[in-house]
């Protein structure tokens, strides 16, 4: 691993004047630290942020749960009040990597960090969820714009991320069995307002399938699923899985969700 | 440079490291600890699991400076006076290792989930371990380890 100065910053003011265009904010690492091991990616400053005390912690209000960016898998997935709103998404970060990893990685990584196969984006799509950052709140479906992509500045540290309290929801992935990232996962939630089917692994962003949302707002349930078209084009394919096979799965796996509800 | 002060196995560690040192990296080659063994080096394979106030993390991939203040418990801090853990017996016992590079690792994280399970399932042990790869058991004998353990602790 190439060195770098690491700063332990002592709140979010001064994580965001410590970083340019060549630094990275470190919370678990996760992806970080073996992304520099393996020379994807060197930094001149690393800016550790995980001992900013208010950036960590879940709050539950009325329509809301809203969890700091700090926060890690295994407290989200652990935490009675998550269970209780929204049994999902607890179960999504149960289902993350694997303990160790669980122990270290925090949900403000993983959206940072936009994965194409990570779990949590899903969840931001699924759930209606505002990204909270130091300067400004940003809706999910605009947060997330590419591979590895998201609407951050250098400078700007996300705080939280507050997430829609749904009627039903659930989670399905088929997840690599190495690494528990998603080959696809779907993410349905039925909310007042309507429904949304996040998902991820599938291209090479999340995204909100509006073809499943559809039907599923005519007819919640699995079998509404049957006529729907998948289409495998733009759909991601490698050693674990084709564009038609994930295709497949994306309509297998959201049956499933909607079973789970 | 940065300047940590750490606690090792019951022992406090003040030491001058690089800023990109890994946990691991101090304990093999600062503390020369190498029962804390480095197989893949990117946080997958859990032959480098230790402790970390209380919790089992992958130790290649956290970084020291960054652990200041922390108390950190490898495989040499488990037994004690002379005497293996129960989980270190229960691994000789029932021969939940062959080549053993994987062994400490899987010691750590077994170690951990019965804190916080006392008597878990076959399946649970399963779950648990999913961060240790072991190339030689085929688990079974690791399965019945933490079982064995379970049952003495």
């Amino acid at each position: 691993m190439k060195t770098f100065n690491y700063h332990s910053a002592k709140d979010v003011k001064e994580a965001s004047k410590l970083a340019s265009s060549n630094s990275a904010f470190l919370a678990g690492g996760m992806t970080t630290i073996p992304s520099m091991k393996l020379g994807l990616a060197s930094y001149k400053d690393i800016i550790d942020i995980k001992r900013i005390k208010k950036l960590s912690g879940i709050k539950i209000s009325g329509k809301t749960v809203t969890i700091g960016a700090t926060t890690k898998h295994s407290e989200v997935a652990s935490s009675k009040d998550v269970k209780k709103a929204i049994p999902s998404l607890a179960a999504l970060a149960e289902g993350i990597g694997d303990p160790q990893v669980r122990n270290r990685g925090t949900i403000g990584g993983s959206i940072a960090n936009n994965d194409p196969a990570a779990d949590y984006p899903s969840a931001c799509i699924a759930l209606n969820a505002t990204i909270h950052t130091n300067n400004r709140s940003i809706d999910a479906e605009k947060f997330f714009r590419g591979m590895f992509e998201t609407c951050l500045k250098s400078t700007e540290v996300i705080e939280a991320i507050e997430f829609s309290i749904p009627q039903k929801s659930s989670y399905q992935k088929l997840p690599n069995p190495a690494s528990r990232y998603a080959i696809i996962g779907v993410y349905v939630a039925k909310h007042k307002t309507g429904i949304n089917v996040g998902i991820t692994g599938a291209k090479s962003c999340v995204y909100n399938d509006k073809d499943l949302a559809g039907a599923l707002t005519k007819n919640f349930s699995s079998s509404a699923i049957d006529s729907v078209k998948i289409s495998s084009s733009g759909m991601n394919s490698d050693i674990h899985a084709s564009s038609d096979y994930r295709a497949n799965m994306v309509k297998a796996f959201a049956k499933k969700a909607v079973d789970a509800c | 440079m940065k300047k940590i002060a750490i606690e090792v196995n019951g022992k406090k560690v003040s030491k001058e490291i690089q800023d990109h040192t890994t946990l691991s990296g101090l304990l093999r080659d600062i503390l020369n600890l190498t029962g804390t063994h480095i197989g893949c080096d990117t946080s997958q394979c859990g032959a480098c699991v230790v402790h970390v106030d209380g919790k089992s993390i992958k130790s290649c991939t956290a970084l020291a400076a960054d652990l200041d203040g922390s108390k950190v418990t490898t495989i040499e801090g488990l037994a004690s006076n002379g005497k293996l853990h129960p989980m270190q017996e229960a691994f000789k016992k029932m021969h939940g290792l062959q080549c053993g590079f994987c062994t400490p690792g899987m010691v750590m994280s077994a170690v951990d989930l019965l804190k916080n399970k006392k008597n878990p399932s076959d399946q649970e042990i399963r779950d648990w371990l999913e961060g240790n790869i072991c190339r030689c058991t085929g688990y079974h004998n690791i399965v019945a380890a933490v079982k064995e353990a379970a049952s003495k602790m």
